[in-house]
């Protein structure tokens, strides 16, 4: 074995165990705080694959922005995070189903797709060049992303305000 | 200094060993390297704030300990805060209330990776420069976060929840008005930002892009005028209320750890990092980075707290808006420019 596969493996395990944690922790905000470890050990992952921007853009986001976020809505929602969450609940069945389906699909594509993925060029991971596809070639889809993000954004504030306002 | 480097992993080679032993040895010594220049560089900060504050109060500040001007007295200050003992609530959440002080050094540690001390003294010129410093300084808060909730303190949460508030108001026109300078070079390397501004430091033509990083930086540092999180005089001590002796000590390195990381990357950006005439590189870079921080501590104990509202207006009504401005001018200067 080599040492990069030694590191992916520790990384790995790390990410698991840290997700398996998100679910199974009792506490809610321990959920969070394990949720960041897990985006860090992501971030890792993209690192060993050469995506040094991918994987600053993850810890921003995810850790900077959405955990941050997730931590300050658990502390506003009252004594949520005193008591214990339940972990399972009567829909068990129906989502081991789906979680099953779903393991299963991304195993085939991994086990048949990788086969025909040749290895990643290097140059198209870097920084300057992922700017200019965005803006060029994938300015579209680029675009779209943006809007739907921007209509989400309002929706979120006009539920918002409209709570307040019952109040 | 390379050809040291490559007879040192020679060595090792010629033994047999696999190359990761001494690449795991070297990381150590650097490692520690940095510690090291951590420790004494805040200490200093520590003593200097003192006599700064203390001289704008018209005081004399610590005057006794080790003789000249008191200079031992940061030393003095962290044995004893060494040898305290180690507190934990009864009501905290133990492990979540130790993890937090580690998380919050972590981050302010790993962002030395990318400061660019001198030509060849950088730990490792990265890629993605400066967007690492901007990715890694956002688990500062998550740190905080975790402090605050474990310590089940009301004072802590308010605190904790406040810092969350701003990190992630203040984080976008920090990353903003950075945006200038990169367009500019046109890479996100430390090392070649400051070799583009070899003819003309970045701050004369990114003066705006300048403020704004400084404003927000001193929010990112949780430094007066921007200290709501800690408010002494309505939150006790903010998200750190319940923390005494080593752990306390920790975070308080940490912040000062990220004042200078703060005072180094503007430095870097806008302040032409080690370029000067005479003066070696290194002494030009830590002589306009204690400047930097110097006008920090100057701002912090003659201005006074901004009202968390008005922090948020300021944040996302004022400074955002100039940042995008900057952007944008930027943005049609290098194109008209060709």
């Amino acid at each position: 074995m080599t040492v990069i596969q030694v590191v992916f493996f520790l990384v790995a395990a790390f990410t698991t165990a840290a997700a398996f944690l998100v679910v199974l922790a009792k506490n809610i905000v321990h959920c969070a705080i394990a949720l960041v470890f897990t985006f860090f050990g992501v971030a890792a992952l993209y690192v060993l694959l050469d995506a040094e921007f991918l994987a600053a853009v993850q810890v921003l986001l995810y850790v900077g922005g959405i955990t941050i976020l997730l931590l300050f809505a658990i502390m506003l929602t009252s004594r949520i995070s005193a008591r214990g969450v339940k972990i399972m609940n009567e829909q068990v069945g129906m989502s081991a189903v789906v979680v099953l389906a779903i393991f299963a699909v991304m195993t085939i594509a991994t086990l048949k797709g990788l086969a025909q993925v040749g290895p990643p060029d290097p140059a198209s991971y870097a920084t300057a060049s992922l700017g200019r596809l965005l803006l060029t070639t994938y300015v579209l889809p680029f675009e779209a992303v943006s809007i739907l993000l921007l209509a989400a954004m309002v929706g979120a504030i006009i539920l918002a305000r409209r709570e307040r306002e019952k109040d | 200094m390379e050809k040291a480097l490559e007879r040192f992993y020679a060595a090792f080679a010629a033994l047999g060993i696999p190359w990761i032993v001494p690449q795991l040895i070297l990381m150590l010594v650097v490692a520690s390297l940095v510690i090291l220049f951590i420790s004494v560089s805040v200490m200093f900060m520590i003593w200097w704030e003192r006599k700064i504050s203390a001289h704008i109060q018209v005081r004399y500040g610590p005057m006794r300990v080790g003789g000249w001007h008191g200079w031992a007295q940061s030393i003095a200050d962290g044995i004893k805060l060494l040898i305290k003992e180690d507190v934990i609530p009864a009501g905290a959440d133990k492990l979540v209330f130790a993890l937090a002080p580690m998380v919050v050094f972590a981050a302010a540690l790993a962002a030395y990776v990318i400061i660019p001390f001198g030509p060849n003294l950088i730990v490792r010129d990265l890629n993605i420069g400066v967007l690492f410093y901007i990715s890694i300084s956002s688990l500062t808060v998550v740190g905080i976060i975790m402090a605050g909730w474990s310590s089940n303190n009301k004072y802590s949460v308010l605190g904790a929840l406040r810092s969350a508030a701003q990190a992630v108001s203040y984080e976008v026109p920090l990353v903003v008005s950075i945006l200038g300078v990169i367009m500019t070079v046109g890479s996100l390397s430390m090392i070649q930002i400051v070799e583009a501004q070899q003819r003309i430091w970045f701050v004369i033509p990114q003066f705006a892009g300048f403020l704004i990083y400084l404003t927000a930086a001193l929010a990112e540092c949780n430094r007066l005028p921007f200290d709501i999180p800690e408010a002494e005089s309505e939150l006790v001590a903010g998200f750190h209320v319940e923390y005494s002796g080593m752990r306390f000590a920790i975070f308080f390195l940490a912040e000062y750890a990220n004042m200078f990381t703060v005072a180094a990357i503007a430095t870097t950006l806008f302040l032409g990092g080690w370029h000067g005439p005479l003066l070696p590189p290194w002494l030009w870079f830590l002589i306009k980075t204690y400047f930097i921080i110097f006008v920090m501590m100057w701002v912090r104990w003659t201005l006074a707290r901004l009202r968390v509202d008005q922090l948020m207006n300021l944040g996302w009504k004022v400074l955002l808006p100039l940042a995008f401005l900057n952007m944008g001018i930027t943005g049609l200067v290098l194109v008209l420019l060709g």
